[in-house]
């Protein structure tokens, strides 16, 4: 079947995006378009007295201004988050209030104050500047690392300390005992560089009110609009569920940051409702580094215990998570339960304690970015395996071996059971893919050119497919993570699969039909695939996690089995035949070994025209499922980057970057090829070019990109990729998840080769020239002194 | 306000704009040519490459009363009678894009870069792509296949101006 499960079909969406005609949030223009803009804080913390709107008011094309206190008095509801963390002490989390707009305290930087209403954008735009704003600036709290000291700044008086939570995850007696009998203790500190998301397409809503119908719809660039839609209605109080439609459309990239349901999709549709118009906010890329929720910002310190033959005993880390001054819908969640838990990595670790201080600063919200969490278990672990190798002079790669889980499924340490795997085998195949062997001699060439070669490894396990509905309720979640899907045979025999997955890049339209066709034996052009839209499809969770494939794609395996097995009966009493010799090849459901048969598209007729149906068959033929995955699901990997440094200016260049990656089943190969060179080139950029950079104020010094440096193509090499897959025995496909992998694997073989290079283990992420620079002159003072 | 004419995918418009009015707005307000698109505001990310006279240039820093008189080209006017242009069709072959936001400002990019190699000789290799595409970010795909659509594109065009001679 060419257009099946594991064909490298051509993606069905691209047509409207080569051409052009991709519709995007912003593309949308309705009838009576108006257009906001934000007055926003302008310093990290400050009591706002009051604005004074009467200049603004009275320029040309001015609608209205609104403020948070008024949101307030119309019953407008703070901003939530969607997962409870206890402290190890069982007390519950302390967090801040999050108006949408400011009522009292603007708590950083970019913090929504009013909403400025007018004819066109840049009217509001120019409106918003004349905006007086009578504030007080507050002392602020900026740095991860100063939050919990004694006298920083209180970001919310009702978070003594700062702290939103102090949390812990393993067993520290056990790990404290096994670090105090190691034969060797390898101890690092590292700091998990704050990054921006930054999806090409900045965020935009459009709100419409409509009055007749006291009804909305909003257009916005969401990764999940069902959660969308029922956090609006259920929390903020906007419009009950049955009276908003939300629609996510075309949306360029996610990454995470268009998880969240942000002040302003809730402001805009409130002014849509005071002013009677169709409102349009759309962010300025200031606006997005601004306001996007950040990701990553740890601080970490760590150690390993080794016994004399280089098994790992024990594993303690100790962490600072910044969440930023409000906490965001998944941002508790991600330092703990998809960071502690796979503190183990891939290897059996006997003790693992982790504890995790999550905390507020003057900063726009931090939550999951690509990987959420597990890169930074993966940057922490991976450091210190090749860090230990070098101080026990082991090779980094036995060292791995000696330590990688065996057997399966496998109970950590720390909560999670692993699926399946063949870590060896992902190792051995990424060895010879980046040609190990050939190292040396390359090095040695690189040399006499005056350049330093280092190699670098990341053996990586991760979590996806989230999740188990009941195991995360247990832990503190307030949703269920299943996904739904609905599969609509039409009486012509063609196929709509109505998905709760939401499409922002990761090819929905195409391996999602692939299911189908697979099934079916249908041409995959008879095929399409339904998102993003809650007056069409019933319901769903969305994207994230890598769960589209192991949680959304199961629920339309689960559809398409209702759906054959009802086939199979209409096809059974029309042939006269027994529904257990029936077959399904390319369009036609058979009598095996017979020449009775029946075209796809005459079930389909014969289900709607209902003339002849077995007995008590309702008829049509559409079937709708929900999927609750059992476990997470599992994939890993084995990364090896190779690099060049230039001793006299620290610039680095990656010569060769090889990943081998299990992710189970691959529904179509040159898709997830795709998600991988997208995963590890973030990756690339968190370890060598990206970070969020405050002032000590509280400004952001990296608010454009011309000061935030994203990974641009000469930054970058082309990958080697190759795949081992050992399916997960936990969902109908097997699959494991392919969307973070990269991202997540990545960041550390990147500094393992560098600081290979250099010599020097001490160097932090983003590795620049000017501090890889510093850390070469930090193991060579001779050289510094020439 | 100021009245402009301009040569838009090959047809005349004449429109009223104000004089702050930026090409990519022009496009995308006046004309509801939303295919160009805008990521960043300060010419780095090259979402808004359109073409003028043939050129590549990021709409997003033009104005549109400078252009009084020029040729502009969108992505929605690279195909000719319904076939897609040799960079559109390697970008889908390539699996060139995902979210597709960057796309039509990569095939504007990428078409004028084959253009500009090919007019002067040179050899369109692996690094000199990613030199060129130094104004133009993607979050998506890494670049590797946008690389790889280029290279294939670049050889086809190359077919086609042969056969042109």
């Amino acid at each position: 079947m060419s257009d099946g499960i594991g064909a490298r079909v051509k993606r069905k969406e691209d047509k409207r995006f080569i051409t052009g005609k991709g519709k995007y949030t912003d593309d949308i223009r309705t009838e009576n378009q108006a257009y906001a803009a934000f007055v926003r804080c302008p310093v990290a913390h400050a009591k706002i007295n009051g604005i004074n709107a009467d200049a603004a008011l009275a320029m040309e094309g001015v609608i209205a201004i609104h403020t948070g206190p008024e949101m307030k008095e119309d019953g407008i509801g703070d901003m939530i988050t969607g997962w409870a963390i206890t402290s190890k002490d069982g007390s519950p989390m302390n967090c801040g209030v999050w108006n949408p707009m400011v009522t009292t305290y603007g708590r950083y930087v970019g913090d929504a104050i009013a909403i400025v209403v007018a004819e066109t954008q840049a009217q509001a735009r120019a409106a918003a500047e004349a905006v007086e704003l009578d504030y007080e600036e507050l002392p602020a709290t900026v740095f991860t690392g100063d939050a919990l000291n004694d006298g920083a700044a209180q970001v919310h008086e009702n978070v003594p300390g700062n702290m939103i939570y102090d949390w812990e995850i393993g067993d520290e007696a056990k790990a404290n005992a096994g670090l105090a009998n190691a034969h060797h203790v390898t101890e690092l500190e590292m700091v998990n560089n704050r990054l921006s998301p930054n999806p090409m397409e900045p965020r935009s809503a459009v709100a419409i009110y409509d009055e007749a119908e006291d009804h909305y719809t909003l257009y916005t660039t969401s990764q999940n609009p069902h959660v969308a839609r029922l956090v609006l209605s259920a929390f903020y109080n906007v419009a009950p569920e049955h009276k908003l439609r939300v629609i996510a459309p075309d949306v360029g990239g996610g990454f995470g940051s268009k998880i969240y349901i942000y002040p302003e999709e809730i402001t805009c549709l409130w002014a849509s409702m005071k002013t009677g118009r169709s409102v349009k906010w759309t962010s300025d890329r200031t606006e997005a580094f601004l306001t996007d929720a950040h990701g990553r910002d740890h601080v970490t310190k760590a150690t390993m215990g080794f016994d004399a033959d280089g098994r790992i005993v024990a594993f303690k880390t100790d962490t600072i998570a910044n969440i930023g001054a409000y906490v965001s819908l998944f941002a508790t969640v991600t330092p703990t339960y998809l960071h502690g838990t796979l503190l183990s990595g891939c290897y059996d670790m006997p003790a693992i304690y982790g504890n995790v201080k999550a905390v507020h600063t003057n900063t726009a919200p931090v939550d999951a970015y690509r990987g959420a969490g597990r890169p930074e278990a993966t940057y922490t672990i991976e450091r210190m395996m090749e860090t230990a190798a070098r101080e026990m002079g082991m090779d980094p790669a036995e060292l791995r071996r000696k330590n990688f889980i065996n057997e399966f499924p496998y109970q950590t340490e720390v909560i999670l059971q692993y699926d399946s795997g063949d870590y060896h085998k992902l190792l051995d195949m990424a060895q010879k893919e980046a040609d190990v062997a050939g190292f040396e001699a390359r090095k040695a060439e690189a040399a006499s050119r005056g350049k330093l070669r280092g190699i670098g490894y990341s053996t990586f396990v991760e979590a996806c497919g989230l999740a188990p509905s009941a195991a995360v309720g247990s832990l503190g979640s307030a949703v269920g993570l299943w996904e739904s899907a609905e599969v609509r045979v039409n009486p012509v025999g063609t196929i709509e699969i109505l998905t709760g997955s939401h499409s922002h890049g990761q090819s929905h339209q195409t391996t999602f039909a692939q299911l189908a066709a697979d099934r079916f034996g249908v041409p995959i052009d008879n095929v399409q695939v339904i998102h993003g839209d809650t007056d069409k499809v019933q319901f769903g969770m969305g994207t994230y996690g890598s769960r589209s494939g192991p949680v959304g794609m199961s629920a339309i395996m689960k559809a398409l089995d209702k759906v054959e097995a009802k086939a199979k009966k209409i096809a059974a009493h029309t042939l006269e035949a027994s529904e257990d010799d029936l077959v399904i090849e390319n369009g036609e459901v058979k009598v095996a070994g017979t020449d009775k048969k029946m075209a796809w598209h005459e079930i389909g007729l014969a289900a709607y025209i209902a003339h002849n149906l077995p007995e008590g068959m309702e008829p049509g033929l559409k079937e709708t499922a929900f999927f609750d995955p059992v476990n997470f699901s599992f994939p890993s990997g084995a990364l090896i980057c190779e690099v060049e440094v230039d001793p006299d200016t620290g610039v680095t260049e990656i010569v060769k970057f090889t990943a081998v990656d299990d992710f189970g089943t691959i529904i179509n190969p040159m898709v997830v090829e795709g998600q991988v060179h997208g995963g590890v080139t973030q990756g690339i950029g968190q370890a060598m070019l990206e970070g969020v950079v405050h002032d000590e104020s509280g400004q952001l010094l990296t608010a454009s990109y011309m000061d935030y440096a994203m990974p641009r193509a000469d930054d970058v090499p082309s990958y080697t990729l190759d795949h081992n897959s050992t399916p997960s025995p936990l969902n109908p496909l097997g699959i494991k998840g392919c969307g973070e992998a990269g991202a997540i694997g990545s960041p550390p073989a990147v500094i393992n080769a560098i600081t290979d290079a250099i010599g020097n283990n001490d160097l932090d992420m983003p590795a620049t020239p000017s501090k890889v620079w510093a850390a070469l002159q930090a193991v060579k003072p001779a050289m510094a002194a020439e | 306000m100021t009245t402009i004419t301009v040569s838009v995918n090959g047809k005349a418009v004449t429109r009223d704009i104000s004089d702050n009015t930026l090409l990519s707005d022009f496009l995308r307000e006046d004309l509801r040519l939303t295919g160009t698109h805008v990521g960043c505001d300060t010419s780095q990310c090259g979402a808004c490459v359109v073409h003028v006279d043939g050129t590549a240039v990021k709409s997003c820093t033009a104005l549109a009363v400078s252009l009084d008189g020029a040729n502009v080209t969108t992505v929605e006017g690279v195909s000719t009678g319904g076939d897609l242009h040799p960079m559109q069709r390697a970008f889908n072959d390539n699996h060139g894009l995902q979210c597709g936001f960057c796309t039509p400002g990569m095939i504007m990019a990428g078409i004028d870069i084959v253009n500009r190699y090919q007019a002067e000789g040179k050899t369109l290799t692996e690094d000199a792509i990613r030199a060129e595409l130094e104004g133009n970010i993607c979050r998506c795909t890494g670049y590797h296949n946008i690389v790889r659509s280029i290279e294939d594109a670049a050889a086809e065009m190359a077919g086609m101006s042969k056969a042109a001679e």
